[in-house]
């Protein structure tokens, strides 16, 4: 039986995040703990580090390696239609209340490689409300940006993404969205003609617009509780009046100081800022 | 026998079956928490926890993120998240890649727990067809605390346990009429 030692210990991750933040500027202080280890030490085994001396080395002297370390220990799990029934509400309630006004600004944020964007844009074209949109879709990391910006996803997932767009309430032809092209599906231009992927960091970046509806689903669970009230402040001061904010399944804004101002869509983790 | 902090159970194929089983004995003043990682379907999410509840004293929930770990409870881990446990007694979840083909996966759950609660914290691995839960059982015996199988014999699947038996130290290995009375006196 081989039973070997933990790899890194917490003084150690301490150790790491600090630099990043004094050498890099990215904080990562504000992240829950066990899952910014597991993925540092998953990604330590994957490069078969030599030793804590050696990864801390390279990560704060090679570029190129503290470029692959920050896309490692961020979560860029995705899905298009992920969580089939929120989209349909989306569909249904949400985007046809922003149809009446005259220009509908989205924010998307931590949109990691895209999944999320396009599938907002294709509801909106449905919707008949493409043309008047704007999707601000940022991230912390240019590495997921840029495969965003291309709109071209495993071709092997779309089996998958076409079950989950039909559960929430699509009727077309999923596949007429895209063209396969070996194993990747590239996705109309026109649906991209409304995205805007830019770079953002939810922990140190400001405000800098206002919209009516912000998405940030699945990315508040990554952060300590002091930080999640200080990311939703930040999407406070960036939601007009009667404006919709959604989060992840599991994530609440129940706890936060701005909750007493928005008014939750029963069912779903939608709120609206009522005052 | 050790006082326990913690103990969490993980389970595939043929463990809702254990559970329906043990939970009902379970000791009302149970001093620690139980978490259990049941490896389900993604989308029948709020059922599990709504089906346990009507079967023990305890009382159960779904796993909140940054909810604090109290004693006494059952926790379900939610479907289509890691559950993760951090230094201050507290869950977080993580929507990371799966492991073992598994979103929640066991390891993940049994490896956060083993080095917060090290010697304290018991872990049981139930039937299974898959081998998530293995590499978590043996980080409980690199932190110190007490792994446990279901004996294979007694599971519906009886591959986890066999897996577990195979790659990691285990401390006891209990059949399913034995299992309620040994947590009660964990107590």
């Amino acid at each position: 039986m081989n039973l070997e030692l933990p790899l890194i210990t917490d003084g150690q991750v301490e150790i790491l995040l600090t630099d990043l933040l004094e050498h890099y500027g990215y904080d990562f202080t504000g992240y829950s703990k066990a899952s910014i280890k597991r993925r540092i030490l998953r990604l330590y085994s994957l490069d078969k580090a030599l030793s804590f001396a050696e990864f801390r080395y390279r990560i704060n002297n090679d570029t190129f390696y503290f470029k692959r370390f920050v896309e490692q220990i961020t979560v860029n799990v995705t899905e298009m239609f992920r969580d089939p029934l929120f989209f349909k509400t989306l569909r249904e309630v949400v985007l046809p209340k922003l149809g009446t006004y005259p220009f509908i600004r989205i924010w998307l944020a931590g949109c990691s490689t895209g999944e999320e964007a396009y599938s907002i844009s294709i509801i909106l074209k449905e919707l008949n409300l493409l043309h008047k949109s704007l999707i601000y879709a940022t991230d912390l990391n240019p590495i997921v940006l840029e495969k965003a910006s291309q709109g071209m996803f495993a071709m092997s997932q779309m089996k998958q993404y076409s079950e989950n767009y039909i559960l929430s309430g699509g009727v077309n032809d999923f596949s007429s969205y895209y063209t396969a092209n070996y194993s990747l599906a590239k996705f109309n231009d026109e649906l991209k003609s409304k995205l805007i992927f830019s770079t953002h960091n939810l922990v140190s970046d400001h405000s800098f617009n206002e919209f009516q509806l912000i998405l940030c689903r699945n990315v508040l669970i990554y952060f300590d509780r002091d930080l999640q009230h200080k990311v939703l402040s930040l999407f406070d001061d960036s939601l007009e009046g009667l404006g919709y904010l959604a989060l992840g399944t599991k994530e609440t804004l129940d706890f936060s100081p701005i909750s007493p101002n928005y008014k939750r869509i029963p069912a779903e983790k939608i709120w609206r800022k009522v005052s | 026998m050790g006082k326990c902090d913690a103990l969490v159970i993980g389970g595939s194929a043929g463990s809702l079956d254990v559970l329906l089983k043990v939970l009902p004995l379970l000791d009302p003043a149970l001093s620690f928490p139980v978490v259990i990682v049941i490896h389900r379907k993604h989308g029948t999410d709020s059922l599990l926890p709504e089906l346990l509840s009507g079967r023990t004293p305890l009382k159960v929930k779904e796993v909140d993120e940054k909810e604090p770990i109290l004693p006494g409870v059952i926790y379900i881990a939610p479907s289509d998240y890691h559950t993760l446990i951090e230094q201050d007694h507290t869950f977080s979840l993580d929507y990371s890649e799966k492991i073992n083909y598994s979103r929640p996966a066991i390891d993940a759950t049994f490896q956060t727990a083993a080095e917060v609660y090290g010697e304290k914290l018991v872990c049981l691995l139930l039937s299974g067809s898959n081998a998530d839960g293995v590499n978590g059982l043996k980080s409980v015996n690199i932190w110190g605390g007490i792994a446990m199988i279901q004996d294979p014999a007694t599971a519906q699947v009886a591959y986890m346990p066999e897996q577990a038996a195979l790659h990691a130290k285990i401390d006891y290995t209990l059949r399913i009429e034995d299992m309620a009375e040994f947590i009660n006196l964990l107590s």
